[in-house]
């Protein structure tokens, strides 16, 4: 008998099963549809990166001013610009430049963001004064027109796109960096380290940095269509990449001219920008829920 | 108050100096000559040298820094090559343009975004939530630029209901101001709408979800009272943090929609000013348009301080 009510007392309380960070992490990234979508899109668009010289129909650089113009047929499936060239083909080789630029302007702004954040957050003092009021200053420039000084200055070209782009988006990190620094050095493993005499470059480094790097990460992800966003409006503002570079958002403005006769020209790489900005935001957006709860509604 | 006020305004002053060193800088320190952008490729180095001389160039960095900052305190932003008029006497013609843009953009993401992030709250898990939510994640992701452009063929080539581009300001002819600016406004205000409503949406379903919710809910206090006196009011903050940050992005979006409808704001002469390669009118817009920025802030600060006690009385 009182064996019986035992075994019923431990069935009653037994845990569920337990399951791994990462399954747990697996299960509320992929949760909804939406995001599993998201996720497709983006490996389909990397694809289409990588592999561009393979799935262009046409060369996406070849003038052939005979064929402007042309409307969208078997051939040319989205028809030709004005100065002859295949939309399609220039539309999967812009994926590159969109990607390269994105990830690429994102991580430069993380390194420094963070950098400065850690270096703010853990030193604390005047350091912390003067980093913190110039990343104030900085955020008190829109990130476009920070973008658009910094470039008129270095010039256009995607390697000082990238650069304008992501010191313009340094402030994001550093801010983000040094709250989380805040809260991680109060922790009894860092308070430890400082009394065994542990160096600040290694407290920071293998103690403190680590674990502020989850927000960082949903961040980083959050920002990447932001970035592809912005460089698409450069190129539009003809400040981004140079001709004859093809980039989404310069399609659109060449296209803008023969909208009436031509709507395609701008409509179809103004769709691939929207399609890979909304993907990169629901899948940054999941892994904000799956990693790091507290950040969600935070934008 | 007027002590947190004083404070936030010496903040910003302090913001403003840093600005203006950071402009300075980008402008002066960067890789790339600016005098021999503006000449081109033809021109001598005498000419590079007189264009240096004259716009005080040849003088070491702190003292160009001083007298540059010394003459934008009184109202000098100097000279515009492009445009062979003072740069201040451009700004003064243009600001208004972006205010009324922009102001009117920022009104109307307030008044549509804030309440369709409260219904979606409310209505949570329901088609009009579903609705809001996936609107709201297409308007973040689109590119202002392009719906400009969609706009255009649709609105004007298509069915000829709105002009394609222009402005005439509202005290010349209103009804035409009117037609002019509804696109522009519309669109401009839809980024900062789609933040403002997944704000405000999220920051609902937190503060629902008190306590204090469920005893005014129990108390037999009427929903729509328990909604926009308890919950409302509590949500504020982080809502009233995105309108500031809204602030910024609406000046970035004008720049696309001042070029996409011919519009002659601040953006465009920004966008004119790189073309001409007219550094002493992109230096001064840059500043200008942060110092714009900032003051949104301080107000937004301020109104941080009305809403919330706390903040006034804290550090």
């Amino acid at each position: 008998m009182t064996t019986s009510t035992a075994a019923d007392t431990a069935s009653m309380y037994e845990l569920p099963p337990q399951t791994s960070g990462f399954r747990r992490f697996l299960r509320v990234f992929l949760a909804r549809k939406i995001v599993v979508a998201g996720l497709g899109v983006l490996c389909l668009i990397v694809l289409m990166a990588i592999f561009a010289p393979l799935l262009a129909p046409h060369d996406p650089y070849a003038q052939n001013l005979s064929m402007s113009l042309k409307q969208p047929s078997s051939e040319y499936w989205l028809g030709t610009d004005m100065l002859g060239r295949d939309v399609l083909s220039r539309m999967i080789y812009g994926s590159r430049v969109s990607l390269i630029v994105g990830l690429v302007a994102v991580l430069i702004a993380g390194a420094i963001g963070m950098t400065i954040g850690l270096l703010s957050g853990f030193f604390g003092g005047w350091v912390d004064t003067v980093l913190m009021r110039v990343m104030d200053a900085m955020i008190a420039i829109p990130m476009i027109v920070l973008a658009m000084a910094l470039g008129a200055i270095l010039g256009g070209g995607i390697v000082n796109v990238i650069v304008a782009l992501g010191i313009a988006i340094v402030p994001a990190y550093a801010r983000l960096m040094r709250g989380q620094v805040l809260s991680v050095k109060q922790s009894d493993y860092v308070m430890a380290g400082v009394v065994t005499g542990v160096s600040h470059l290694r407290n920071m480094l293998v103690h403190v940095l680590p674990n502020c790097l989850s927000p960082l990460i949903v961040l980083l992800t959050m920002n990447l269509g932001m970035a592809i966003l912005a460089e698409a409006g450069l190129s539009f503002l003809g400040l981004g990449i140079a001709p004859p570079g093809a980039s989404w958002g310069s399609m659109v403005n060449d296209g803008y001219r023969y909208l009436l006769s031509n709507p395609v020209l701008s409509l179809a790489p103004g769709v691939a920008i929207l399609i890979v900005v909304l993907a990169f935001n629901v899948v940054g957006d999941a892994l904000r829920d799956a990693l790091d709860p507290r950040l969600r509604g935070m934008e | 108050m007027l002590t947190f006020i004083v404070r936030r305004l010496i903040m910003t002053i302090a913001i403003l100096f840093i600005v203006s060193l950071i402009v300075f800088t980008i402008m002066h320190l960067l890789p790339g000559d600016p005098v021999a952008i503006m000449l081109g490729d033809q021109a001598s180095v005498e000419e590079i040298e007189r264009l240096r001389t004259e716009l005080g160039l040849d003088k070491p960095l702190p003292v160009q820094y001083a007298n540059w900052l010394l003459d934008v305190l009184h109202g000098d932003l100097g000279r515009s090559i492009s445009y062979n008029e003072d740069v201040g006497q451009l700004v003064r013609d243009r600001l208004p343009i972006t205010f009324h843009i922009g102001l009117s953009a920022f009104l109307l993401a307030i008044v549509i975004g804030i309440p369709a992030g409260i219904i979606a709250a409310v209505k949570r898990g329901g088609w009009l939530d579903s609705l809001i939510t996936v609107t709201a994640n297409l308007g973040m992701a689109v590119p202002v630029f392009w719906l400009g452009i969609l706009g255009v063929y649709l609105f004007s080539l298509k069915l000829g209901w709105l002009p394609v581009q222009g402005y005439t300001s509202p005290f010349e002819d209103l009804r035409q101001s009117l037609r002019q600016t509804v696109m522009p406004v519309v669109l401009l205000s839809l980024g900062s709408l789609a933040t403002l409503a997944r704000q405000t949406r999220s920051s609902m379903l937190e503060v629902i979800r008190q306590d204090y919710i469920r005893t005014a809910r129990a108390k037999g206090v009427k929903e729509n009272r328990v909604i926009m006196r308890h919950a409302l009011r509590n949500a504020l903050i982080p809502i009233i943090t995105i309108l500031g940050m809204g602030l910024a992005s609406l000046v970035g979006g004008s720049v696309f929609i001042e070029q996409v409808f011919n519009i002659p704001g601040m953006g465009r002469l920004m966008v004119q000013s790189i073309f001409g390669k007219d550094y002493v009118v992109v230096q001064s817009v840059v500043l200008i348009v942060a110092s714009v920025v900032a003051l949104g802030n301080l107000a937004v600060d301020v109104a941080y301080g009305l809403i919330d006690p706390r903040i006034r009385l804290g550090k």
